[in-house]
Order: structure tokens, then sequence, then C-alpha cells
């Protein structure tokens, strides 16, 4: 942090700018004439609500990505259909015992058991060919698109939220002043601060194995050089098959996360699938802060999009990618 | 070009013997497809003339253009069919539709070369915008791009008339010809496939081909050498973009309507399969694939339902073909070609061998 600030003085003082005006609009009561120019204030902070959760959803899904990516320079194609399978047996295991919190250990574990069998059967084989992986993951993610077609048909379905993760919660933000001078203060679903929470809950504790603890230094080594890792007499394939199950199962976590606040139907698989490609290359391949940034970014402009110019509201995800990607080519986190 | 040039313009006799030559280089195989190809009219139906032999080949120029880029200059492109898409939505645009209020009803002439004209350009923008990075990062780029042109277009209602898009588009009348009849439009798509195929060709031999080639096996050699790695990318996303800017046309002038589906995601990965189906190591790998498709996609329902299975399946039939060519023939079906003839020589020499050994052991 110090030192980002020391050597981009220029950028840091921009960021610290726009932080502090994003905040005195987050609390501030807005006055009539920036109501006049900006639109309600309670349809900013709706707009900047639903961008940062929806940014936690991308985020879950991303890291996995990333992740693979990061550690065995395996683009994933198959990623989205990961995070749909996930979300379809999260919901058939959410009607059949009732419990979400069941939902969501039994579909982690299945898209990890996918992903495990697909290392070990598939990936494992053509290591260093990463064309013919990524072909593959393209191969598969048909595959995979039909069978869920097949099996769960074309309707589309919700995983519904259990009674404690459900209504609204009061925010200590002021939307309006009444007439009276009394302060209407936001309300908003509880579930998507609680899916919040839990992915920034996530995200530490990512954080913390990556950085304090020996598996984590290993996937770090493994992630700056593979061959010199497994030269130091490291079984590389035991993490490389321990980070794909992860990141698989992430991916199916995170499908139980969205069926539960947005839905589930075939063709959400290539959306998230997009969604996650943007938002590692804005944030920088393989770097999981970079997937907490490029996720809060591409969250927060398809809101804000979607409330202030709704006809090019995808538009302009793509295009902070492409100003991205001719600023910085390598991401905004990335270190190379 | 110009080799084609010196040889007619050259001395009688040694031309005609450099024919013969010419004739005899390309092989038995060549010279059955070519004239199969170009009698086709007389053997198949309207129905094979246009909606196989014609779609392949358009479906074969894109991905032409995607082997162009990925098999010499090892960059594989997804932006091929958006570059395609585009050139097909400015002919709409440009040219007459049935969307008379967006339609600017420029001739054809004047259509054509600016439809190609900017999607090239944007083919190489996008190029540009990919190449800065390495390797397998250009998928996700490309795609990323391809995914934006689609959502634009499904979005835009005052360029490109959104989830609707154009119809009634046809194309011209030339030379006293209607191209849109079937047996003209065949022809003018086997025309356009096979001089694209022979530019890429002499492209690839040409001293930029082959600069090219040596930035994919190679690049940081090549930048030693002197030669810009970048530049050349970016220079092969302009030809590419070309080919696939005129496949566009021949697209919609095909389709005789373009929407948003046309660039979607689905169809943007298609142009890989078929690219990689048929093989990415040589020019007519492309076409071999888009017609394998074209038949998987007409015929399949008919062929699984008369198997007895569920004729919805295809996708999955599609989807596990192409996982196998992937993961035993990485050079697609022009691989298990060259693996086959390869083994039938190595056979026969050893025969041969095994013959002599035998008739003059001592």
């Amino acid at each position: 942090m110090a030192d980002f600030v020391a050597r981009r003085p220029f950028w840091s003082l921009l960021i610290a700018i726009a932080i502090t005006l994003l905040l005195w609009l987050v609390f501030a009561v807005w006055t009539p004439g920036m109501e006049a120019s900006f639109g309600r204030k309670r349809v900013f902070l709706s707009a900047l609500f639903n961008g940062i959760t929806l940014g936690a959803l991308y985020f879950l899904v991303a890291s996995g990505f990333t992740l693979i990516f990061g550690l065995m320079r395996n683009v994933n194609l198959a990623h989205g259909s990961l995070y749909l399978f996930g979300g379809y047996v999260g919901y058939s295991v959410g009607n059949l015992t009732d419990s979400w919190l069941i939902a969501l250990v039994v579909a982690f574990l299945a898209a990890a058991l996918v992903g495990i069998l697909m290392q070990v059967l598939l990936f494992r084989w053509m290591e260093g060919q990463d064309l013919r992986q990524t072909l593959v993951t393209i191969g598969l993610s048909i595959i995979f698109a039909d069978l869920l077609l097949w099996s769960y048909g074309g309707d589309t379905f919700q995983v519904t939220t259990p009674d404690w993760l459900s209504g609204p919660v009061q925010l200590p933000f002021v939307v309006a002043l009444r007439s009276n001078g009394e302060a209407v203060m936001m309300t908003y679903p509880f579930v998507r601060i609680a899916i919040l929470a839990g992915a920034i809950l996530l995200g530490v504790l990512m954080w913390l194995a990556l950085n304090r603890t020996r598996i984590g230094m290993l996937v770090r080594a493994g992630v700056d050089d593979r061959d010199m890792l497994a030269a130091t007499g490291v079984r590389v394939q035991l993490i490389f098959i321990l980070i794909f199950a992860f990141g698989a199962g992430l991916a199916g976590l995170a499908g139980v996360v969205g069926g539960t606040f947005q839905s589930l139907q075939p063709g959400e698989d290539t959306k998230i699938l997009l969604s996650s490609l943007v938002v590692v290359i804005v944030g920088g391949m393989g770097s999981i802060p970079g997937a907490a940034m490029g996720a809060l970014i591409v969250g927060l402009a398809e809101q804000f999009g979607s409330v202030y110019m709704p006809t090019y509201a995808v538009m302009l995800t793509f295009l902070i990618m492409v100003a991205v990607l001719a600023i910085r080519p390598q991401g905004l986190a990335a270190r190379r | 070009m110009a080799v084609i040039d010196t040889r007619t313009t050259g001395e009688r006799v040694p031309a005609s013997e450099g024919l013969a030559d010419w004739v005899a280089r390309r092989g038995v195989a060549f010279w059955i497809v070519s004239t199969l190809l170009l009698v086709m009219p007389l053997l198949a139906s309207p129905f094979w003339l246009g909606q196989i032999f014609a779609y392949s080949m358009i479906l074969g120029l894109i991905a032409l253009s995607l082997m162009f880029l990925a098999g010499y200059g090892g960059v594989v492109s997804l932006v091929q069919m958006t570059v395609a898409a585009l050139a097909g939505y400015l002919v709409a645009i440009l040219g007459d539709s049935a969307i008379t209020q967006i339609s600017l009803k420029w001739p054809w002439w004047a259509v054509v070369p600016v439809a190609v004209f900017i999607a090239a350009a944007f083919g190489t923008l996008s190029g540009a915008l990919s190449v800065r990075t390495e390797g397998i990062y250009t998928i996700m780029i490309t795609l990323a791009i391809a995914s934006a042109f689609y959502y634009l277009t499904l979005q835009n209602y005052s360029i490109f008339n959104g989830f609707s898009g154009f119809n009634g588009i046809v194309p011209p009348v030339f030379l006293g010809i209607d191209w849109g009849g079937t047996v003209a439009f065949y022809y003018l798509c086997l025309g356009c496939a096979a001089l694209a195929y022979g530019v890429v060709i002499y492209v690839s031999r040409a001293p930029f081909g082959l600069a090219l080639q040596g930035t994919r096996d190679n690049p940081r050699r090549m930048a030693a050498l002197g030669f810009d790695v970048v530049a050349h990318r970016v220079a092969a996303y302009a030809f590419a973009s070309v080919i696939a800017g005129f496949a566009g046309v021949l697209l919609v002038w095909f389709q005789r309507q373009i929407s948003p589906g046309t660039a979607g995601v689905g169809p943007v990965v298609d142009m890989l399969i078929i690219a990689v189906v048929g093989g990415l190591s040589r020019p007519i790998g492309p076409f071999i694939g888009a017609l394998i498709y074209v038949l998987l996609r007409t015929f399949s329902l008919d062929v699984l339902e008369g198997l007895g299975l569920d004729g919805k399946r295809y996708q999955l039939v599609i989807g596990l073909g192409f996982l196998i060519i992937v993961l035993f023939s990485p050079n697609g079906l022009i691989g298990i070609w060259e693996r086959l003839r390869e083994r039938y020589r190595r056979n026969s020499d050893a025969r041969a061998s095994a013959m002599r050994v035998g008739g003059g052991a001592p």
C-alpha cells in the first residue's frame, strides 16, 4: 500500500479523491439539485449495493478460474458449466433436504469432484499444451451444456432462500428526508448482505491460506515456476488436483449463490464465463486480489450501466476491459 | 500472382512445360476435387448445392481466416466470426434491406468494399488489442471482444436494429446474372473460396508468411533477428480479417438476413471447432471441417432418430466428436489423414526393404 503510494503518487491521489467522493455521495443527504441531475439517491445506492454484491458473486466464480489459470496455465472455458452444474445440484439438493447450507456444501463437493475428474482424466495428460487444454475445455463445455439441458430442461430455476436469510435489513444510510425532517433509511435484502460478507470472508481466508500456510506457499511457488517446484521434490500433481478441485468447487458454490439471488437457466453458463473472463482480464490473470478488484469493477459497471445508460450496460463492461488492455495489458493487479 | 503472370507472358514452349509441371505438381487428388467442384451443379440437387456446399464454403472461408492466424501466426483468434458478422451487418446497413428506415440503399459495388474495409479495420484493431498479451490470453480477449459485439448488436436499435436484425437482403444482379440463383451463388462461393485458398497458400510462402511462421515458432529469436513480431501479427490479423470480411458479405447474401445470433458466442466458438476439426496445419482443413460441420448440423437429427436416439442431442454429438478429435489427433482430420498415409508409406517401404533384404541376404 505505502509502496504503491510512493511509486504512483498521482494515481494514489486520484484514487483517494474518487473514494472520498464516493463516500460523501453515500453518506450525504442529497440536495434537490443533485437529485435533479443524478436521479434519486435510492436508485444510486441500490445500484451501488447491487453492484457490490454482484461483484461478490463474480469474485466467487473468478477466483477459482484465476487460481486454476495461474497455477496450471489452463484457461478453463468449462468454468461456466461448473457454475451451472453446481447451481442445478444445489437446487435439487435444496428441494430434497430443505436446507440451503447442505445444498451449498453438496454443490461445492459435486463440482469439486467433476474438477478432480477433469484434471486426473484429461488435463494431466496434456500438461504444457495450453491450446489443447483450452480446446478440451471448449468440448467439455458443449457436452456439459447439453447434458444439463437434457436433465433439467430449459426452465428457469431459483434456489429458495432460507428463512433465516430472507427479509430486508435496515442500513445506516439516509436515502431521503421526509418533509418533517425525519430521515428515511435504506433497506436492503439480507441475503445479499450475507453473500457479500461470505465472499469477503472467503477472500480473506483464501488470502491467508495462500500467504500464511505451507500449502499456500507451494501454490505460490507453483504459480511462479512450476518446473522448479517439481524439481525440489514437491508432488505438484497433488497440488494441481487440489487447486483444480477447489477452483471447480468454488464455481459450484457460486452456482448456488447465483441461483439464490439470480436464476438458473441454460445460457447462464456462458454469461457467467464471459463475466469471469472480463474479471480476470481486468484484474490480472492468476491473482486473487486482482480477481477481487476486477469483480468489484465489473459488478459496479454492470449495475450502474443498467441504471444510468440501460442501452449500453454490457458495452460499458467491455469498454473498461478494452481500456485496461490498452493501458495495462497484464491486468490491474498482475506483477508481470 | 506475379508467378502466374510471368508464366503466361513467358516463352511458349517452356510455358507449356511449366504448365504440365504445374498440373502434375498439384497431384491427382487436387484435380479430381477441383473437377468435381466445378461440375457439381450437374450432379447435385439445388438443396445440396446451396444449403450444403455453398454454406460450407462460406463457413470454410471464415474458418480459413482463423486457420491462417492460428496455423501460421500461432494466435488463436475467436474474433473472425465477429468480423464476418460485422461485414454482413454493414452490407445490410449500407445496402438495401427490408428495414428501410436504417438501410442507406447504396449500390452493391460501393457497399462491398466499404463493408470489407470497415470489418477488416475492426479485426485489425481487435488484433492490435489482443496481441499485446501472450499466447493463450488471446483466446480469452478475443472471446470477450466477440461477445461485446454480440451484446452491442443485441442492445442497439438505431444502427443494428436490436434483436430482430435485418432481413430482405438480396444478392445483386450483375453482368446480367442474378447472383442469388443457386447455381450462380454456388459458383460465386466457389470462386471466392478458391481465390482465398490460393492467396493464403501464396502468402504462406511469401517472405511475410515465412516471417510470420517464424514468429509462431520462436518469437524471441525473430525479434532478435530484427523482425517486428507485433507488427507481423497485426498484419496477419488484417489479412485474415479481409478474408473473413468477404466471407461475411457472402454469408449475409446466403442467409438473406442477419441478426445478433449470427455473431453469438455459439457461432464464434463453432468457427474454432470447424478449424480445429479440419486441421490447423493446412488451408484445406477449414473447408473439410466446415463441410463436416454443415453435414452434421443438417443430418444429425435424422441420423440420430434413425438410430433410435433423441434427435435433439446433436449438440452432444458435436461436442463429443470435437473432444475425441482434440484428444486423439491435435492436427484434426488432416492430421489423421497424414498419419494414415505415413503409416501406409512406411509399411510399403518396410515391405520393399524386407524384400530387398530377403533377396539379397548373404
